[in-house]
Formats: C-alpha cells, structure tokens, sequence
C-alpha cells in the first residue's frame, strides 16, 4: 500500500473516558440516546465564542485542538473533516424556525453554522489555517473516507507534512428521535452495558469527535502507525472474509498476525448474524472487541474505535469490559478495526500497528 | 506542463435545460434560466431562482422507478445527468460496477426532510426519506441506481463542494487509487437555503449581475452535472473531450461565510492550480469565474484574480446569471461549461453587466467571443472558507 503514516495525537470525546473504561468503571446510561461527556471547553474555546456553538462546533474544535497541541504543532498543512449527519442541531433549529415561522422574521446564525463543512471551517478560522481542507459526509465510512483523502495527501504532495483528521456527529432533539420511527434505535430503553444481551431490532445512539494529527514521517512522539484504510461494498456474507484476508494480505499481514479485532458490533438482530458469521469462521481464534456497548452506534463511530485502539497501545492493556471473548491480550501491538454500515452493505477496514 | 486527467463523459441538468447540447445552445443565444419560484413550495415568490421547471414525479416517471423508492429531488436530477455521460463514455453494466463515484452535495435530500419533518411521527408512510435528509445519503441512492460497486463518497463544502469532487477524482486517478471514476455535484432548490440565504440578506430580488458596480446579490439555481474520468490506458479509441491539469484546494480563514479582503483563500487555491499545471499565469487563457454577484465575493474574487494575473488579466465572466448559484453543483457545471468552452473556442457573456467595479475596474466578457484557447481556470469558493480551484485543457 505504499508510505506508512504516524498518528502523533489523539483526542476523542465521546460518552466515555479514559479513565472509566479502562478503570473499568464504563459509564452507563439507562436510554437508547445518551449524551457525550462535557468537557471544559472553556480550556481552548473562548467563553463568548462557546455561547454561539452547537454541540458539534464545541466538540471538533476542542478535539481538534488538544489532537495539535497533544502532538506539538500549530498549525496543520491540511485538515480534513468528516461527519455522517453535520451540525443537526442548527439545521434542526433552522429548519423548525423556517416551518413554524412560515418562513417569516428568520435569523442566519443558525444557518450559518448549519453546513456540513461548518466545523471543518471553523477549525481553520481558529487556527488561522489556510491550507487544504475538505470535509467528507459519507453515512457509515465519512471517517475512513477522510483517513483516506489524508493518505493520499501525505504521499502525493510533498509540501504537505502534517495533516488533521477528526470526525465528529452530534445528537439533536429532534432528528436523532427520528431514529427510533425507522428503527435504527431499539424500539425498548435498554442499558447501554446490556447491548449484547439484548437481541432484537437496532441499535442505540450517541455523540462524539476523534481528531488525530497525523504525519508521513514518523516523530518522536509518534505512537500509532495506520498501516492502511480501506472500505468495500459487499451484500453476500460468505463473501466478507475474502475480502478481509484479501486486504491483510495487501499489506504483507495476516489474521495470526492480528493481536485484537475489534469489531463493530451494534446489538442490532441482523448485523449480529453477519458479525457472528465472522466470530465463528475469520476469526475463530482471534482475541475480539466491540465498543459500541460503550459509545453507542452513530456513522462516525470507528473515530471511537481508532481513539480506544491508540489508548489500549499505549496503556498496554485490553478492558475487561470490550472482551467478547478470552483470546490472548499481552503485549497487543497489531489491531483490525472492522465496522459494517447500518444498510449492511458497506464494510470498513482500518489497520493500526503501536509504534 | 502534465498530461492531465482525461474526461470523456460529461452530463448536465441546470434550468437551462437537460443535457450538453440544450445548455450550449442556451449560452450561445444569451438565453438565462432565471424565473420565480413555481415548484418550489415557498411564499417568497418574488425572489427569483433558477428553477428546473421539471416536477419531481416527471423526473421519477423518465426513469421508471418503483413508487416506494427513497430518491430525492436532487439524486433525481444527478441521474438524469450520470445517464448522458455514461451513455457519451459508452461504459456498460460491467464497467460501471468497478467504477468508484466521487458526488458533492451540500444539502442532500433536505428537501424531502422540509416537506415531512412534522408528519414523521404520527405517520410512517415517509419514513423512508428520513435517513434520505443527509447528502450521503443521495450519493448511495445515486451508485444504487446504476450499480456502482467502487469506492463511493461524498464531499460537502458548501459551494465548492462539486469542485472539490472533481479534484479528488483527479487525485485518486493521478495516484493509481482507481481506474474511473464518475465526479461532479448536485443541489436541489429547497425552502430551507432559499430562507437561509434571504436571512443573510444576499439574494438580489432581480436577475443577478456578477462583476457589476451595482451587483446586489445572487439568484440562487439547482442542477447537476457529472463528469467521467478514466486512466489513459482505459481511453482506447474513445473521444477525450478535455484534461484536468491543475488543481487547488486552500481555506480564507477569514470568515464562517463572508470572504477575506484580500481574497486570500481564493488567491492560494489559484496559485495551487497553476502550479499544480506546471502552466505560467501567462497560459490560461479564460476563467470562469464563481461570480455569484454578492458585494462580497465578486471583490474578493477579483482582488485575488488581480493579485495572481498582476496586469495581464485573462478573457473572465461568471455564468451564474444564466444558471444561478446552484450551491454544491455549481463547480461542476462550470466544469462543464469550461470544457464546452474549451471545445469550442467560446468564451461566454457575463449577462446583466453595466459597470465596472469602482475598486477593482475588472470587465468581464459580456457578450459571446470565439477565441481558440488551451486553457480554461475555474473557480468554486463557498462558506466555510473553503476555496477551489481547477484547470482544464484542450487534449492532446
């Protein structure tokens, strides 16, 4: 696949932390939609700016931030976004004000900051950052469609040397309740820690962003490579593996060369099956992890999965409370994050080696 | 200078009209595609627009799709569209499963959102447009309907998003990624931007006057366009109608929607282009220009253009004022047009044109030219700060 790239900071928001997963005291919630964890935004945000920001805005700007400063770099040569659903909340506030207001006596801020490029804009006004930018909203591989912009970017233009990547979605009031009429969200409240002992239609739902600062060469403070990033389309499932193995052996690695996988696993009745089928044939001897018990289910999630894999190397340690089953956890250098899109017919596939 | 990135299929849907010969024709004869709103559910009836006077139902009933189908209006017209270039780049069933699918799209199926946001929960007979609100959405429905089986994604950056998808297909073509792809962008006129725009006080209440002293806003448009890239060893025998050379991606950092004075962003995503193109500033021969006719980025764009050009300021006009400003679609439009321009030796009017700027004393081409050319720069700037630009060349 060509040029390595280094992951040199990482910062993640989500309805975790650090320290409750991996003190193994998860945070639970007891609804099918849960918020994520308020930071001190106030840290990197100024106070009058803060009061105008969606949550979306709030999150990626904070992550974005601590990702650089985490890594030691002002200002990125590039920084490249991804989100599934945008700044719902403003949309949802603009869309309802145009609706009951019979498109009377509007105002623009909403609007201003409903696109989806919003958080990616306002990262390079913050930053003063003039460089390449660009935000992807692909459904369930937004993030890997961005990791894989930046690959390119790394490789083919040489005056680019680092490169920001995040992610970020956000719960509304509104729209995410929309979840439960088409069935993405389980229809009962369950806690988020009975996931997968729940069998039965959908998922539930969070919030979050990921930003990670990334380089083609590797620095001191490098921690993580991504060895490559890959998505497929595939509806037949006995399908799926060939495509697994077939992208490890594109990257001269295999399934005995894998220390953990960590699956995105949703609860959801059908993707169980297709997960399963994967357990118990690709996989049958590997150690498995699945996190969505943890962040809850949203189409950029694997920016959580990426997060928790870059912690688990340098903790050197797997929790208890993402093990699916009793494989072998010592000294994890090598990890497959594997998602499957909530339509079933767009899989995601990111390698991550420790530094 | 490089070879570039064959295209050798292009589609296009604009109020002008469906297809590359009515929209040539259209800019050939001066004749614009601004009106007012009469599909469009709103009450301001008196803002004008660029509206394809085409409901969604004739759009569905052309392409014969099933009545529970979840395409919104703008993956409606991206089909109409996808389906002139793939029958102009003669690509079969086979081939368009291997084909990746690059689209931008800044709204999605929003439209379908603003006419069932209140019935959603006492009804579920829309409920399958709920997912249909986000732009990736309308890219899948998209590769859905023509078994697209490659690499599918979806940029968003407001007003560049189209460009900005033409860019990373050039990219991904460049570097070996995939062999052909299918680029380009779609916006749908919806209540929910015609209201946003009014908010900000930037859509004119007449036809929009790019470049002129006394421009007072856009129009706003909706449309689609496509273009085919393919791999010279995939070209064969097939017709190149034109290469992508250069292109540019910088950010103003100025401003969530307004343009620096300096047009900082506009200036670095040109320079970028050029050098990308290996060409010299003396070898582009016309821009389109994005021109939306706001105060704001008709200065800004042409500070930027000065900046680059110095005093050797190239044949430029905006086509905005016969297509209006369909959002993310437009940079593949005026990809479009460049390439018929390029084809062709035109170099299209800038309609509505009276005076010049008092800052900057630019006069675009107000009226039809024949000019043999090589190389055309286009420009595609949008809120957010993201700025966009590519450059196109005669084959060969």
């Amino acid at each position: 696949m060509g040029k390595t790239i280094y992951i040199n900071g990482v910062c993640g928001i989500s309805a975790q932390t650090e320290e409750a997963i991996f003190g193994n005291k998860p945070l639970e919630y007891s609804n099918n939609i849960f918020p994520a964890v308020p930071v001190d935004y106030k840290e990197v945000i100024p106070a009058m700016a803060l009061r105008r920001m969606s949550k979306a805005i709030k999150m990626g700007l904070f992550a974005a931030k601590k990702a650089l400063a985490i890594a030691n770099e002002d200002i990125p040569d590039a920084i490249i976004t991804a989100t599934g659903e945008g700044c719902k909340q403003d949309t949802e506030k603009f869309l309802e004000s145009v609706l009951d207001q019979d498109e009377d006596l509007l105002t623009p801020t909403s609007f201003i900051q409903s696109t989806h490029n919003t958080v990616g804009g306002q990262i390079a006004l913050n930053l003063n950052c003039t460089g390449y930018n660009v935000t992807y909203t692909q459904e369930d591989i937004s993030l890997e469609s961005a990791l894989l912009d930046a690959l390119l970017l790394l490789k083919e233009d040489p005056e680019i040397k680092n490169v920001l990547v995040g992610s970020v979605d956000e719960i509304s009031p509104k729209i995410t309740r929309f979840s439960y009429l088409n069935n993405f969200l389980k229809q009962k409240e369950i806690r988020n820690l009975d996931l997968f002992s729940t069998a039965s239609v959908g998922t539930i739902t969070s919030e979050g962003a990921f930003f990670f600062s990334l380089t083609g060469e590797k620095r001191k403070n490098s921690e993580v490579e991504i060895c490559a990033v890959s998505t497929f389309k595939e509806i037949e499932i006995s399908k799926i593996s060939d495509h697994i193995q077939q992208f490890l052996k594109q990257n001269n690695s295999s399934i005995e060369d894998l220390d953990f996988i960590v699956l995105g696993k949703n609860g959801d009745q059908i993707q169980n099956g297709i997960y399963e089928h994967l357990e118990k044939d690709l996989f049958i001897n590997s150690t498995i992890l699945a996190y969505k018990h943890l962040s809850g289910d949203f189409n950029t999630v694997t920016g959580f999965a990426m997060w928790l894999t870059c912690k688990i190397f340098k903790n050197n340690s797997v929790p208890e409370i993402l093990r699916l089953n009793s494989g072998s956890s010592k000294n994890p250098r090598l990890a497959l994050l594997y998602n499957l899109s909530q339509d079933n017919s767009t899989h995601s596939l990111i390698l991550l080696k420790k530094v | 200078m490089n070879k570039g990135v064959a295209i050798t299929g292009m589609g296009i849907t604009s109020a002008l009209g469906f297809g590359i010969e009515a929209n040539y024709n259209a800019l050939l004869s001066n004749k614009h595609g601004i009106s007012f709103p009469e599909l469009l559910d709103t009450k301001h009836k008196n803002l004008p627009v660029a509206e394809i006077k085409r409901s969604n139902l004739d759009l569905e009933n052309e392409l014969q799709l099933p009545s529970n189908h979840a395409y919104t209006r703008a993956a409606l017209l991206a089909i109409h569209a996808i389906k002139q270039a793939v029958r102009q780049s003669h690509l079969d069933d086979e081939k368009l499963f291997t084909t990746g699918f690059i689209s931008g799209s800044s709204v999605g199926g929003i439209d379908a959102t603003e006419k069932f946001y209140k019935d959603y929960d006492s009804s579920s007979k829309n409920r399958r447009f709920i997912r249909a609100q986000h732009p990736g959405f309308t890219t899948s429905q998209i590769a859905k309907y023509f078994k697209i089986n490659g690499y599918s994604s979806t940029i968003s950056t407001a007003c560049s998003s189209g460009a900005n998808a033409i860019m990373l297909g050039a990219r991904l073509i460049n570097s070996g990624k995939l062999e052909r792809v299918i680029v380009g962008g779609t916006d749908c006129l919806t209540k929910f931007t015609l209201n946003g725009f009014n908010t900000l006080k930037i859509l004119s209440e007449e036809h929009c006057k790019p470049f002129d002293e006394n421009r007072n806003g856009l129009n706003l448009g909706e449309g689609a366009a496509y273009l085919i890239l393919e791999a010279d060893h995939l070209i064969n025998d097939k017709k190149v109608l034109g290469r992508i050379i250069g292109y540019g991606n910088a950010n103003d950092a100025y401003h969530q929607t307004a343009s620096s004075k300096t047009g900082e962003g506009a200036f670095l995503a040109m320079k970028k282009a050029i050098q990308t193109s290996g060409l010299k500033t003396s070898e582009i021969d016309y821009i389109n220009a994005h021109g939306t006719a706001t105060k704001n980025n008709d200065l800004s764009e042409s500070i930027a253009i000065k900046r680059i050009f110095g005093n050797h300021i190239p044949a430029f006009s905006s086509t905005k004022a016969f297509t209006g400003h369909t959002l993310a679609a437009a940079g593949a439009l005026e990809a479009v047009f460049s390439i018929l321009s390029l084809q062709n030796e035109k170099q299209f009017a800038n309609l509505n044109f009276a005076e010049t700027m008092q800052e900057t004393q630019l006069k675009p081409v107000t009226s039809l030219r024949s000019v043999s050319m090589q190389h055309v720069l286009s420009n595609s700037f949008g809120f957010g700060g993201n700025c966009t630009t590519l450059i196109f060349s005669k084959n060969g």
